[in-house]
């Protein structure tokens, strides 16, 4: 029997470990290389178990490893201008204690990273925004955000934060016993509270499909938080395994999988971050490639799959039309535990992209019936 | 007593007379993790000896399964696609995944008794 190969580069040195490493391999987790840290992929309970857990109750999650950054200037204004120059999403008017979803683009509108933006709710921390970018990207995407900042825009890294992430329909109820501001957040909007009595930023919001939070904290006290989380009956740890066939049923991207420098946020099918004065205005890098794809459309599109068997199709999977003609690729499939079968995304000729398309996925040189499908392949649970 | 020789790649194969039940050994399934999808051969499918037989799938990849041995294919257990979580559950039992014809016995030689597989499991 023999694995295929799913080599992590990322991390040829030594592996860095987060806040709450000792915490993971205590609890057995098994560790794996990822983004250049020692990352827990499940633990005992496995990722089937880990995955239903947290659509059932709640999953708490170590995403220490990604990158948490300040980007700090005198006005909100100035500094929502400075990176709204980097990412097409509309800062300047986010409000107070909200936060949005957005990409770095490059110049020809391809995408360097996903990231989420936040606007702190406090008066006096006006000027800042937060931002949380994926672990393999983070050192470049600091010296490309920096490198295009005004003189009077710094970004000052957030090292010393490790990130934990409350997710599942029980989340509400876990976090609100030690956090009881928690329950009154809206979807999408961030607070500053105490946590089991330590300062903690919140949001509401996730990768997994579910209502959830990801709560940051200083390094030397996210122990702590986690620690006070997993007390409650209803929190289960979950590893990156489960992280990922939850983000995947939920039709969430995965960055250097799903986008990447070579897709445009039209192209991935992210028009809904592209707010509408951005749109018109223009004003970021690749603008004429995302005002051209919004005004004629695109050639390919990322849509999701549903195989009619059982079999999962991979990343790198081609996607064929029924008379044989290839026509795509997979970027991200697997096993859905909470759908009981394979599905996948990936990227399809404009023409094939309608839901309800019947076509055929290329598995170990056999043509698999698989149909479009509309994403989230299970209904979210974000408390509007 | 049915005798039962692992490879290096922790496929076992439980001898009965000229055929060999083939499946993956406890070692592996705990490696693997959850599975969720299994690919069987053709039954009259001719296999050869470190050649894939069949294909397991996780939450998470897709691992090859190959042949302890040369031989044809005269059974493989349909029960995996519907209960494919059996290769976990009881993987020497009810989650054998295929029986074979063995052509050449002399190839059972090469492979490691339970004694010197556990040893080798323990040394990885």
């Amino acid at each position: 029997m023999a694995a295929e190969a799913n080599t992590d580069t990322a991390g040829a040195s030594a592996p860095l470990k987060t806040p709450l490493h000792a915490r993971h391999v205590a609890l057995g987790a098994r560790m794996v290389p990822f983004a250049g840290y020692d990352m827990p992929v499940q633990y005992p309970a496995g990722i089937l178990t880990e995955h239903n857990w947290t659509r059932e109750k709640a999953g708490l999650f170590d995403v220490s490893h990604m990158g948490q950054c300040f980007l700090i200037g005198p006005d909100h204004e100035t500094t929502a201008k400075a990176l709204e120059a980097l990412i097409p999403a509309d800062i300047v008017n986010l409000a107070p204690g909200k936060q949005r979803y957005s990409q770095l683009l490059n110049e020809e509108g391809g995408i360097l990273d996903d990231l989420m933006v936040t606007r702190s709710i406090d008066p006096d921390e006006d000027g800042a925004l937060y931002l949380v970018v994926n672990a393999a990207c983070k050192d470049a995407d600091y010296a490309h955000i920096e490198a295009r900042l005004p003189a009077n825009v710094k970004l000052v890294k957030a090292e010393h934060r490790g990130l934990i992430a409350l997710q599942g329909p029980g989340a509400e109820a876990a976090l609100a016993k030690i956090a009881p501001e928690a329950a009154e957040m809206g979807f999408m909007s961030s607070r500053t509270m105490k946590v089991a009595g330590i300062k903690a930023n919140i949001s509401r919001s996730g990768y997994t499909g579910e209502d959830g939070y990801e709560i940051s904290a200083a390094a030397n006290k996210i122990g702590e938080i986690w620690d006070t989380l997993l007390l409650d009956g209803t929190v289960k740890p979950i590893g990156l395994g489960a992280r990922d066939s939850l983000r995947l049923e939920a039709g969430l991207c995965l960055y250097g999988h799903d986008i990447d420098t070579t897709t445009s946020p039209i192209e991935a099918a992210l028009n809904w971050s592209i707010q509408k004065r951005r749109r018109e205005e223009g004003g970021f890098p690749g603008a004429a490639r995302v005002q051209r794809e919004l005004a004629e459309g695109v050639s390919r599109i990322r849509v999701g799959l549903k195989p009619e068997g059982r079999a999962p199709a991979r990343e790198g999977t081609e996607i064929a039309t029924p008379g044989g003609e290839v026509i795509g690729v997979v970027t991200s499939g697997g096993f859905g535990p909470t759908l009981n079968g394979p599905c996948a995304m990936g990227y399809v000729a404009k023409a094939h992209s309608a839901p309800g398309t019947q076509l055929n996925l290329i598995v170990r040189g056999k043509p698999l019936p698989a149909v479009v499908a509309t994403m989230p392949f299970v209904p979210n649970g974000y408390k509007r | 007593m049915a005798e039962t020789r692992y490879t290096k790649d922790h496929e076992y194969i439980r001898i009965e007379g000229d055929t060999g039940t083939v499946g993956i050994s406890d070692y592996a399934q705990g490696q693997l993790g959850d599975v969720v999808f299994v690919e069987l051969p053709t039954v009259g499918k001719a296999l050869a000896k470190g050649g894939e037989a069949a294909v397991v799938e996780s939450v998470k990849a897709a691992s090859e399964v190959y042949a302890p041995v040369s031989g044809e294919v005269v059974e493989v257990n349909g029960e995996l696609e519907a209960a494919p979580g059996t290769v976990n559950e009881d993987p020497a039992g009810k989650g054998w995944f295929l029986k074979i014809r063995i052509k050449d016995a002399a190839e059972l030689d090469a492979l490691m008794g339970e004694a010197e597989y556990q040893d080798y499991v323990k040394s990885l």
